[in-house]
């Protein structure tokens, strides 16, 4: 009896460590899945003049070249606007106000944030910025949406690499008579910068991806012009794919499938380049 | 005079790192702002009891209601199959990855689940309707085109990593005296996973299964893409819904004029779902506090 026992207690945790492996690569067969039927679907429509077309009424002169382009634009613009503010925000809240009253508001307040949907952020870039400081559906009213929404990421994935860096080094560069701002410029910085560019390269392959807030501050779903300047209309790759999404001819869904793969090869690229940075950086420490 | 201008450029960094952390304060601020005071504006056009009561949402249309059930219904029918999916298959990856797996394997295989999260949503959208939706409609041949069943299943395998990675903090933060103590019983190490470690977990566990509620509620693309754009007060998984995201979408692609009552709909929208997140992001907050001093 108590053998029959043991032996069931056994099967079932056997069972289970196979679930567990099964579970573990569940989504990613999904993934797989539907990567495989992407490509099924959208490969032979990939070329080079599907990227250097406009967008069309004709799905099969339809191209990405506008919203590849707002895509490259808005990503550098509100790269510009966040890197600079998270990570300064970050340096601030490490080195300077831990375990004050203002710091401790502020990391109540962007943990908070970072929980908040981004159609949300596109209800504050509307009324702001497309209304109030009447910038209209522009790039840069959907970069400064953008940049809000990945702020509260870069500080608190900065935060992280600025605390990796070791205490000793910190008390040298004092010890030389360094002042606080030289030894974060010179020694605390350098020191963590790939675990910050991996939370930069992490946060802007998020933004990248991002559909809803633009489609709230104003983006254009057809623009059939390369953007120019920071005011100039624009409409982004998830949107094209969105709006290709919700027409009910099947050749458009085939433009759909195409322009996923350029959105995931950028993103998946972007990744990539972060997990790398990831491991080197684990293996100097 | 060296030492004195290097104080002044100092003092004048400080300044510039401290309106940078006060940026994000001026965020929130700016959220709540806007929020408010369009919805207040709102208010004083719509009664908030009819907002509250009336089941049905039709600000498009000439017969104007606008009772915020049946969005309400659509964004929580949608996030309750996501996190049925995600839950269960989120769970058991935690407890594989720190009971049964190797840590080598652990290390290697965190960050490939990770890629689940980086897809952009709209991609998963397409998914759920092009792919999830016929497969499914093969078994259920009345499911129409646009419905809640694969909106949510698809957000589910989205919300996966957040369920096993913040669960997985929490049980790796189980003592190992207490996993060494069970098994020392002689119990297997599924009967210590399901009657010790999850049970000392299961704080961590709520706050990872709240934040990912949280994330489904706020999620547009997948929804907008697939769910359809028909508010209605129902909980069949099968006919198409419309969700409160799905609706600020739907406004937004049209030509709505600012300062106009439908402007302001989707801001009373936005309200009721910050409102929402914000209770299951704070609840889980606290939860994740009291629990970290539970071990301190």
């Amino acid at each position: 009896m108590n053998k029959r026992y043991e032996t069931i207690k056994r099967a079932k945790d056997g069972a289970f460590k196979y679930f567990g492996l099964f579970c573990t690569f569940f989504g990613l067969i999904m993934l797989a899945i539907f990567i495989g039927n992407i490509l099924f679907e959208g490969l032979g429509r990939l070329s080079w003049d599907f990227i250097t077309s406009y967008s069309s009424r004709l799905p099969e002169k339809a191209g990405i070249l506008s919203a590849l382009m707002g895509t490259v634009w808005i990503m550098v613009m509100t790269a510009l606007l966040a890197i600079p503010g998270g990570i300064g925000a970050a340096i601030y809240l490490e080195m300077y106000a831990k375990r004050t009253r203002f710091g401790n508001i502020v990391e109540l307040n962007i943990a908070n944030l970072a929980g908040i949907p981004s159609i949300i952020y596109g209800l504050l870039g509307l009324e702001i910025f497309t209304y109030q400081l009447q910038m209209g559906g522009s790039l840069l009213a959907g970069a400064m949406t953008l940049a809000l929404l990945i702020l509260p990421i870069i500080i608190v994935a900065t935060r992280e690499a600025l605390k990796a860096v070791p205490r000793s080094l910190i008390e040298a560069s004092f010890a030389l008579g360094a002042t606080k701002w030289q030894t974060i410029r010179r020694t605390v910085l350098p020191a963590a910068s790939s675990g910050i560019i991996t939370s930069v390269i992490i946060a802007l392959s998020r933004a990248i991806g991002e559909a809803a807030p633009l489609i709230v501050v104003g983006a254009l779903a057809y623009v059939p012009f390369v953007p120019t300047s920071p005011t100039s209309d624009f409409t982004v790759l998830p949107i094209q794919i969105f709006n290709w999404v919700s027409r009910p001819q099947k050749a458009f869904l085939v433009n759909a499938s195409a322009a996923i793969i350029v959105l995931l090869c950028i993103v998946f690229f972007m990744n990539a380049i972060a997990v790398y940075l990831r491991i080197k950086k684990k293996i100097k420490y | 005079m060296m030492l004195f201008s290097r104080v002044i450029k100092e003092k004048i960094i400080v300044s510039v790192l401290a309106f940078c952390a006060l940026l994000t304060v001026l965020t929130t601020i700016g959220i709540l702002y806007v929020l408010l005071s369009e919805a207040f504006v709102f208010f004083t056009e719509v009664s908030i009891v009819d907002f509250l009561t009336d089941t049905q949402w039709t600000p498009l249309f000439a017969d104007k209601h606008f009772g915020i059930l049946p969005l309400l219904s659509g964004t929580f029918l949608t996030s309750l199959i996501a996190i049925s999916v995600a839950l269960p298959i989120g769970l058991t990856i935690a407890i594989y990855l720190n009971e049964y797996a190797h840590e080598q394997f652990k290390t290697v295989i965190k960050p490939i689940l990770e890629l689940l999260a980086a897809v952009p949503t709209v991609v998963y959208g397409f998914f759920a309707l092009t792919v999830v939706t016929p497969f499914l409609q093969s078994f259920f041949p009345e499911m129409a085109g646009f419905n809640s069943l694969s909106a949510g299943f698809v957000m589910g395998i989205m919300i996966i990593p957040y369920v096993s990675s913040l669960s997985d903090d929490a049980i790796s933060a189980v003592p190992i005296s207490l996993r060494h103590g069970s098994l020392a019983l002689g119990a297997s190490r599924l009967q210590t996973a399901f009657r010790v470690i999850v049970p000392s977990a299961a704080s961590g566990i709520i706050v990872s299964v709240l934040l990912a509620i949280s994330r489904a509620v706020g999620e547009t693309m997948i929804v907008a893409v697939a769910a359809g754009q028909q508010p209605r007060l129902t909980l069949n998984p099968l006919v198409p819904i419309e969700t409160i995201t799905t609706y600020i979408v739907q406004v937004s692609m049209g030509d709505v004029p600012q300062n106009s009552l439908e402007y302001r709909t989707i801001f009373a929208a936005g309200i009721t779902l910050f409102v929402f997140t914000f209770i299951l992001n704070n609840i889980g907050h606290w939860f994740n506090k009291k629990y970290h001093r539970k071990y301190e």
